[in-house]
């Protein structure tokens, strides 16, 4: 119910929203928790494991319980903290792990069942038969597992990732955040101070405790409006920061239109990297529960819950609210209450000496034992110094003392130090470097303790960075102390509950300490203690306490759990923002793309780069027509193929020849000017990396042509030899594949073609094969490479980039015009099959010169990159496979790649693997399919016949072995 | 003869303008790559001043004025842009052409920084990244050159092969800050 | 992480390429025989703690970089151009 004359909500402004398809009224400023509590919803959700009837624990992102879905369709956003969730007009949310409604929920059976159901109920039971598994148990148990639902069909929703940088994080916008920032902001520091609220200050929001004269909020405010008024300041509200990495970087998840409608354009979340000379952690704390017989019905919530309801958010959670503590803390949330005009039916405080701070009855040395009511808390149980009592109350706030909250300075291998003085956990100091911790998540409880802590922090922190420090007063505010006297569960029959979310009770920790998980990492696998969403946040270290006393240590020998990032869920879409569809990876396109689109080719991907598969015309139903069609154009007329994917690496300088002839394993320093040479190149294992054609266009100058595949690799390689085995080499390295548009132009009309085109014609003498040089095409200045990927009469004419749509236009037209036309990469792959020329299909990374049939290119005048090993015994001795060619001599005309090669008539088992298929392809040269593949000591084996099985796709045949090169052996076509 | 038409990388886009945030393909005239030889770092600065009257620029920093830049390009190399390099160049450098290897957009308006931030891995903030300022980095997932070129005004440059993306990645995060006004 | 290119200064790790242990740098003669070859290409400590390895700077400057880096912390102690190695 809404309490009147309290809050920081604007109730001029009504807003209207839905909760399980009902209407309910709230407020500007409201969350869907507080909105939920005023309208007295109390029962919002059911627990994961019993079907328990669960309400709102919390009023942060810790909240265990209260998890919606929001939204359907596209936009299904499941797991939802209602405590975080800001309603706004038109907002839709729906309880979640309820069938068929969250008041009547069919799964509630399990609750019955409980009894079978403890700790390692699932280790134990599904183990056998184990045929079960598959069939019965997984579908089953998947039915049932999991918190939430992902939506129907893909999130239509944009997320993004965006960097920032500055001189001081600042993590939490509490008193000691505000006074971090307040200082390193006036110092000149860049500041950025992120908190996961939408309305910065913290507890100051929550609490009625007042700070330089005014109250916390308003202080708060102010702070604020200063810090927003600096250009050196950025405010990120609604920013979780999520985990600490390395280096200073932070992660931080904004939450950019949660709160509202998607505008157009706009993204759901924003997820950031922060990276920060130094960091400031003001997280705050987390109160944590006691944990006693039905202490999850709905109605008991953290007593700092209650009270941040009441004084932000004008909410009482209950008519006639109990309290239960163990600290003077939660005593503020009784007197706040009593001065707001809430009955307080009682305060029951476990410590004998505990001292009422206002006009409420306070029952001191007494506890908690139970809780009644059917969906909803009715009553209490309590046992005092003098006997049992029994009190009505809807509303239980209970709280166990405060836990730092240490996550962000355990990210990095980091672990919490225990003190006995609070008795939780705090950060032990240098846990992540560049991070001071202030505040209460550093163990300090007070407001003034906090704003001290925040400045100290800020001005630590500035002095590491050299930088200056502005005086800044602190404000007056609440010095109290923090008293406490641990109380984890209270002793008693019945499921008394740690951890709500995962049905976890301390009968199960227990349990699991008894069958020897003792440690706690076990424990929390056995009993699910800790997992899920809220990663225990309210409950570990009263598990871990309990799981102490099971095992008679200490709770510091006990230690806790790992903790890791994410502070809070990140959804995968916002870790993976920016990556959708397009945004994947870039796309590469040459200049002959648009053509090529109009021209309808499908097109394959090459690398990040799309080259076309072939150029279908009308008439031809399937991709094989047209590539015979591509192939018969360079067999007979002239064949035009954009080859600029080819990696094209400029070399300049008196080194220049030293440098290929290092890393080639064949001489380019011999080479004349004007001429290209096919080049081979090895890793230093050996194997071959990569080949490819360079060509030297002047005495110092040369331009090397790689694989598209490897274009990168081989320029790295390249950079490498240069930087770090020969530095003292004046070589230069340039990539210059984006410059040049280059175009083969293959077939035995190549030449003709070429002369309509060029400005000075070209003739055999001038331009013999692997001749290179500068022409005019059109007036344009291009290069021209009398070289060939096909074995027929080729060119590979480049021009500047800008010229290649046009230069492809022309080209086309003109092989069109005298019977040829353009050829994809379909038709390149059947030329190059029948040619025997290898790609990477062959060069796989694994497979060597002498693998090839390319020992002779290993010169024996010099030292390169790879000689040494590729001499070792493995590499040369027999039985290794050899290159070869194969054809179909069986019934079945067909070839696969992939496949392996057997004996004849052996079975087709490894035992018998006599090699593989690499490469395939349809030579309507040659009327048959012709295949590429390496066949133990293959080169001696040409004319066998053995039988090809390719165990996927189900194809078997005999195959003929022969030599890779299957068409103009002699090589008369390429020179003619 | 038939003549060749040149095409730009961006063919010619119009200015696209979101939000507060304009991108257009801008014409950085001739660009070449000078990469001075082996301890001629100093001779190729001299021969750059004297030649085109701009200082060589220091790692991460660009100097000269629109219409004939020097940007620092990478280790040991400076892309000369705007004027045709000196012959005088030659002599302690690799020159290479790269007039058609790269696009160019220039981002400017006051969100560019915001949207700089939605792509680019580096502190492109005014206190740290000024004019003339120029950095060799990630423009979302390409390898890339971000120079800023005025106190609103950068230049972005790619691989010609990927305008398209580039265009991509820039639109949709000024998208992105336009729609959180 | 982030690396400390000396010549880029402070960036994240995504623009880097990492190829491994330094030992890379030690490139023996062609006849230093198989067990200098072999510790060469194939052998490596695995430490917990202090490593030199290399890098390339090849979302920025391209840079080849020799880095001493914790394996257990992250802590970068060092970044130096291999070209300045001395050998």
């Amino acid at each position: 119910m809404r309490v009147a004359g309290k809050g920081l909500i604007d109730r001029t402004q009504e807003v209207k929203f839905r909760f399980d398809d009902t209407l309910y009224r709230g407020f500007e400023g409201d969350t869907l928790a507080s909105a939920l509590l005023a309208n007295d919803v109390r029962l919002v959700a059911r627990s994961f494991k019993y079907h328990r009837p669960r309400g709102i624990l919390t009023a942060g992102s810790e909240e265990p319980n209260a998890l919606v879905t929001v939204g359907s369709g596209a936009a299904t956003d499941p797991n939802v903290r209602a405590t975080v969730q800001e309603i706004y007009s038109g907002l839709e949310a729906r309880s979640q792990n309820a069938w068929p409604s969250v008041a009547w929920d069919a799964m509630a059976i399990n609750d019955l069942a409980a009894p079978f159901l403890g700790a390692g109920f699932y280790y134990k039971t599904f183990m056998w038969p184990r045929a079960f598994w598959e069939k019965l148990y997984e579908p089953v148990i998947r039915r049932a597992a999991g918190l939430g639902a992902v939506g129907p069909v893909k999130d239509a929703d944009h997320y993004e990732k965006a960097y920032a940088f500055c001189d001081l994080l600042v993590i939490g916008a509490g008193p000691a955040g505000l006074m971090a920032a307040l200082v390193a902001a006036r110092s000149g520091a860049e500041v950025i101070l992120a908190d996961e609220d939408a309305r910065m200050g913290g507890r100051l929001n929550a609490e009625t405790l007042r700070v330089d004269g005014q109250n916390g909020s308003d202080w708060a405010a102010s702070v604020i409006a200063e810090l927003d008024a600096m250009d050196n300041v950025r405010l990120m509200s609604r920013t979780t920061v999520t985990g600490a990495y390395d280096g200073g970087t932070y992660g931080a998840l904004e939450r950019v239109s949660h709160h509202c409608d998607i505008p157009y354009g706009g993204v759901k979340e924003t997820f950031w990297r922060i990276v920060a000379g130094r960091s400031v952690l003001a997280a705050g704390a987390i109160e944590r529960h006691i944990a006693f017989r039905n202490n999850d019905r709905p109605g008991i919530m953290a007593a700092s819950a209650v009270r941040a309801y009441l004084n932000r958010w004008g909410v009482s959670p209950g008519k006639a609210v109990t309290v239960f503590a163990n600290n003077d803390d939660a005593h503020r949330t009784a007197a706040d209450l009593v001065e707001a005009g809430v009955h307080v039916a009682a305060v029951i405080d476990s410590r004998i000496d505990a001292v009422a701070q206002g006009d409420y009855r306070l029952i001191a040395g007494a506890t908690v034992t139970g809780s009644g009511g059917r969906k909803g808390l009715e009553s209490i149980s309590i046992a005092t110094q003098s006997g049992s009592e029994k009190i009505m109350t809807d509303c239980l706030g209970v709280s166990g003392g405060w836990n730092p909250t240490v996550h962000m300075t355990c990210h990095m291998n980091g672990r919490p130090t225990w003190s006995e003085d609070i008795a939780s956990f705090v950060p032990t100091p240098g846990s992540v470097s560049g991070m001071h911790v202030a505040g209460a998540c550093n163990g300090v409880f007070s407001t003034a303790g906090c704003l001290a802590a925040g400045a100290d922090a800020a001005r630590v922190a500035l002095r590491e960075m050299k930088m200056s420090v502005a005086d800044v007063d602190l404000p007056e505010a609440d010095d109290s102390a923090y008293a406490i006297s641990p109380l984890w569960a209270v002793p008693g029959k019945g499921r008394a509950w740690l951890d709500f979310q995962n049905d976890v009770t301390v009968k199960d920790v227990k349990q699991a300490a008894q069958e020897n998980f003792a440690s706690v990492e076990h424990m929390k696998r056995y009993t699910t203690q800790g997992m899920a969403t809220d990663q225990g946040k309210n409950s570990n270290v009263a598990a871990l306490a309990v799981l102490a006393d099971a095992t008679g240590r200490g709770i510091p020998e006990t230690g806790t759990t790992t903790f890791r990032p994410p502070f809070t869920p990140v959804a995968l879409a916002a870790l993976g923002a920016g990556a959708q569809a397009k945004g994947f990876a870039p796309e590469r396109k040459t200049t002959s793309h648009a053509a090529t689109i109009a021209a309808d080719a499908p097109m394959i991907e090459a690398g990040l780069w799309y080259r076309p598969s072939y150029f279908p015309i009308a008439g031809e139903t399937n991709w094989r027509q047209s590539c015979d069609r591509e192939i018969g154009y360079v067999r007979n007329t002239v064949g035009v193929c954009d080859v600029s994917t080819l990696g094209k690496i400029d070399i300049q300088g008196p080194d220049a020849a030293k440098l290929l002839d290092f890393v080639y394993t064949n001489m380019f320093s011999t080479l004349k000017v004007g001429r290209v040479r096919y080049g081979l190149m090895l890793r230093e294992d050996g194997c071959v990396m990569d080949d490819g054609t360079t060509a030297r266009l002047g005495e110092n100058h040369y331009v090397m042509t790689t694989t598209t595949a490897a274009a990168g690799q081989v320029m790295r390689h390249l950079e490498f030899v240069t930087q770090a085995l020969h530095p003292e080499w004046d070589a230069r390295i340039m990539s210059v594949t984006e410059q040049w548009a280059q175009f083969a132009v293959a077939g035995p009309e190549a030449r003709d073609l070429l002369n309509g085109l060029l400005d000075a014609p070209i003739d055999n003498e001038d331009w013999p094969f692997m001749a290179c040089g500068e022409v005019g095409v059109q007036g344009i200045k291009g290069r021209l490479f009398r070289i060939s990927f096909s074995g027929e009469h080729a060119y590979e004419l480049a021009v500047p980039s800008r010229y290649g749509d046009a230069l492809f236009h022309l080209l086309r037209a003109r092989a069109e015009a005298i019977g040829g036309g353009p050829y994809g990469m379909e038709a390149l792959n059947v030329l190059r099959i029948e040619k025997g020329f290898i790609t990477h299909a062959e060069i796989d990374g694994r497979v060597n010169a002498h693998d090839i049939g390319m020992a002779r290119m290993l010169s024996p005048k010099k030292d390169f990159i790879g000689k040494t090993m590729a001499a070792r015994p493995g590499l040369t001795e027999e039985g290794r496979g050899q290159l070869v060619g194969m054809k179909p001599v069986g019934t079945v005309k067909q070839l696969t790649a992939g496949a392996h090669i057997y004996t004849d008539g052996a079975e087709p088992v490894r035992a018998n693997d006599e090699g593989y298929v690499t490469s395939v392809g349809f030579s309507p040269t040659l009327g048959h399919f012709v295949g590429l593949g390496f066949i133990r000591d293959g080169l001696a084996r040409h004319g066998e016949v053995l039988q090809m099985v390719d165990h996927l796709r189900g194809v078997a045949t005999q195959v003929e072995i022969c030599d890779p090169v299957f068409f103009d052996p002699e090589g008369g076509r390429t020179r003619g | 003869m038939a003549k060749l038409i040149a095409k730009t990388p961006l063919d010619g886009m119009a200015v696209l303008t979101i939000g507060t945030v304009s991108i257009e393909e801008v014409d950085l005239g001739v660009l070449t790559s000078v990469a001075p030889y082996v301890d001629q770092a100093s001779d190729a600065g001299a021969a750059l001043k004297s030649a085109h009257g701009m200082a060589w620029p220091a790692p991460n920093r660009a100097t000269g004025k629109e219409g004939a830049r020097a940007i620092w390009f990478g280790r040991d190399m400076v892309l000369l842009a705007g004027p045709a390099p000196d012959a005088s160049l030659a002599t302690h450098a690799a020159l290479t052409d790269q007039s058609d290897a790269w696009c160019a957009v220039q981002v400017s308006g006051a969100g560019a920084e915001d949207v700089l931030a939605r792509l680019v891995p580096v502190d492109v903030g005014f206190a740290r990244f000024k004019r003339g300022h120029t950095a060799r980095t990630q423009i979302q997932h390409m390898n890339g050159s971000v120079t800023r070129v005025g106190t609103d005004t950068f230049v972005l440059m790619v691989f010609r092969s990927m305008a398209g993306t580039l265009l991509h990645d820039l639109r949709r995060a000024m998208e992105s800050v336009a729609a959180r006004g | 992480m982030r690396l400390q290119c000396p010549i880029c200064g402070a960036r994240d790790v995504r623009e880097f390429y990492y190829q491994g242990a330094a030992v890379m740098l030690e490139r023996p003669d062609p006849d230093a025989g198989e067990a200098a070859w072999d510790d060469y290409l194939h052998l490596r400590d695995n430490p917990a703690g202090e490593h030199a390895e290399l890098w390339s700077h090849d979302a920025g400057c391209g840079a080849w970089l020799k880095v001493r880096r914790n394996t257990a912390t992250h802590e970068v102690y060092s970044a130096v151009l291999t070209r300045e190695v001395k050998r």
